[in-house]
């Protein structure tokens, strides 16, 4: 089983880069011998297309894992700018700074005004220590519930992008109360009387990722994950051997499908062939059609039974009995 | 506390400063030690006993199990050994008592059961028992004891953090105050969840209080990190508790914030 993400790409890369180095011998080739590169290149992708179709054809919970942290998946910002128009980007809690780890404010989804907001990962090592590699501190989560107030106050549909490995466990999000924080704004999240809609995009890791979750519909993109600990850690605990991450990914099933079935998300959004990372564009429109749809249904609720419905939600997930009656499952 | 001299169980042995201490007295300052003060942890009932009137525990919901819904590796004969060394189904035992004569709705986290984490069972229960109090219009006292999310039970533990948070909004909702008491250890997704929404904290002396296991908590800040990194006095200083209350003085406290806070309740439309 292939550690990285890197590894287990390999090969593909291997013929990606097959496949560029004979388009770029055929752009100067002409005739019959154009046509052989043509024919050649042609060839290529279908292996390529085969071995895709393979590889995803049986994703394992730790290749999911893999996939929901590569570096090449659209994150927050790359959906926000294809599926809003106008979005401005607000800042700061108001008491002690701006969180980059959590980014949002008001844009127009088809026309009509939201909130959006999600966790933002960076793609090179100066953005991924400026937004702290997606681990939001108390501040992110305190401006949150800034943007979730000002949604309700202008009954604007709240829209959150969930990406990232874990709130930020250090002891200075630990003094300014991090576990406050994520309480409070999902207390927040409780509170709205207007839709609310989040995706996991990639990592929905842990209390870090619910704090901005606490929706009427969660949905999930197929190759992302949700989980209560991640792997790695589960493994350290059970086994005390975080290297069977692979192992604690298949024990934890973080997967999408499990968490549909198992009541916690609503829908999972197909990705494009291959993965989200290979068309941003059929990504979002994956995206931006479920958030669609799902608006439309709530958008047939008044208020109080937007919040009433989003408590129900969370209220039937479990799974017990009690041991003296028959057994009966709580969750589907 | 491990007893000294085998089954005759007279002396038991503290374990903050391990002296050998009479276990009558040990008992009777319900588990504190009388030298260094050292909290050590309670079962439920004996929670029950030391905090409210004597006989007035009136359980509820105490059949409920886990369905094991990941078929988690070796979590059911974990769990049935926890059952079996507690006597209780699941972590946390919740229902109905009264407090210096006033009716309050609780819930109590055992730490002995697989050290007190919240899975489906632990979350519905806690969710029940702010429900009873939001319904009933009593007050709702919580003691936290745990580690946090129950990792066996996956995703759907992780979804209890929601649901007790969600049903915290029940009581503010209703009018009704919810007083966490922080025991040791109150953690991750325990702690950020129901526990740091209540209207008052308090905090038995030393307990463990804090977000993220101490390891990776310290790896992140190591040169940072205070000595008494997430205790219950690393809390209070940085704002994130009300009081630190001692055991024994926890009964009456509890009693006086359910008299203010929840003084309206108490008296009706009269002071209303
Ligand atoms: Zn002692």
């Amino acid at each position: 089983m292939a550690k990285t993400y890197k590894e287990w790409m390999q090969p593909l890369r291997e013929l990606e880069e097959g496949i560029a180095n004979l388009e770029s011998l055929a752009a100067g080739e002409s005739g019959d011998k154009a046509a052989e590169i043509a024919e050649t290149i042609r060839r290529f992708r279908q292996r390529r297309d085969n071995y895709i179709e393979t590889l995803f054809s049986r994703l394992g919970p730790w290749e999911r894992v893999l996939l929901a942290r590569a570096e090449q998946r659209p994150y927050t910002l790359d959906y926000v700018s294809r599926i809003f128009s106008e979005f401005l980007e607000l800042a700061g809690d108001r008491a002690a700074a701006d969180d980059h780890a959590i980014v949002g404010g008001p844009a127009l989804f088809q026309g009509r005004p939201v909130i959006a907001l999600g966790h933002q990962k960076g793609r090179n090592l100066t953005e991924r220590t400026d937004r702290n590699y997606a681990m939001a501190k108390p501040e992110g989560y305190r401006k949150a519930i800034r943007l979730f107030r000002m949604a309700e106050r202008f009954r604007m549909p709240v829209l959150t992008f969930v990406d990232t490995p874990a709130a930020d466990p250090g002891v200075e999000s630990e003094s300014r109360g991090i576990s406050e924080a994520i309480a409070s704004s999902m207390l927040e999240m409780v509170r709205l009387t207007v839709p609310v809609v989040s995706v996991v995009i990639g990592e929905g890791g842990s209390g870090g990722a619910l704090g901005i979750a606490v929706a009427n519909r969660v949905l999930m993109l197929e190759h992302s994950i949700y989980s209560v600990i991640p792997p790695e850690g589960c493994a350290a605990i059970l086994w005390r051997a975080p290297e069977k991450g692979p192992q604690a990914a298949a024990a934890l099933q973080l997967t999408a499908q499990t968490a549909l079935e198992l009541g916690v998300v609503e829908q999972v959004i197909p990705e494009p062939f291959g993965g989200a990372h290979r068309d941003y564009d059929e990504a979002a429109a994956g995206v931006r059609d479920a958030i669609a749809l799902h608006l439309s249904q709530l958008d047939a609720m008044s208020p109080e039974s937007l919040k009433a419905d989003r408590y129900d939600k969370f209220r039937r997930l479990g799974s017990f009995s009690h041991q003296d009656l028959a057994a009966v499952s709580v969750t589907s | 506390m491990k007893a000294e001299s085998g089954s005759s169980a007279m002396f038991v042995q503290c374990q903050g400063c391990r002296k050998t201490l009479f276990a009558t007295e040990f008992l009777a300052s319900h588990k504190v030690c009388g030298t260094c003060g050292h909290h050590h942890r309670l079962t439920w009932r004996e929670r029950v006993d030391a905090t409210f009137d004597a006989d007035t525990f009136c359980e509820s919901a105490s059949t409920l199990v886990s369905h094991d819904p990941l078929n988690f590796p070796e979590y059911a004969p974990k769990y049935g050994q926890a059952q079996a060394k507690t006597g209780s189904m699941d972590s946390v035992t919740i229902g109905t008592a009264r407090l210096e004569g006033l009716p309050v709705s609780v819930a109590v986290s055992d730490f002995h059961f697989m050290g007190g984490s919240m899975g489906s069972v632990a979350g519905e229960k806690v969710t029940l028992a702010l429900e009873e109090a939001a319904n009933a219009r009593i007050p709702a006292i919580v003691f936290c004891a745990s580690g946090g999310a129950r990792m066996q039970e996956g995703i759907l533990s992780l979804m209890q953090m929601a649901k007790t948070t969600a049903a915290v909004e029940r009581c503010q909702e209703a009018g009704v105050p919810f007083i966490a008491v922080f025991t040791d250890p109150t953690m991750a997704g325990v702690l950020a969840s129901y526990a740091s929404v209540a209207d008052v904290i308090l905090s038995e002396p030393r307990a463990l209080v804090g977000f993220a296991g101490q390891r990776v908590a310290k790896q992140a800040g190591v040169h940072k990190a205070p000595k008494d990194f997430q205790s219950a006095e690393f809390a209070m200083r940085s704002g994130m508790i009300d009081r630190i209350v001692p055991r024994k003085d926890l009964r009456p406290t509890l009693a006086t914030l359910c008299r203010t806070l929840g003084g309206r309740l108490l008296h009706g439309a009269a002071h209303g």
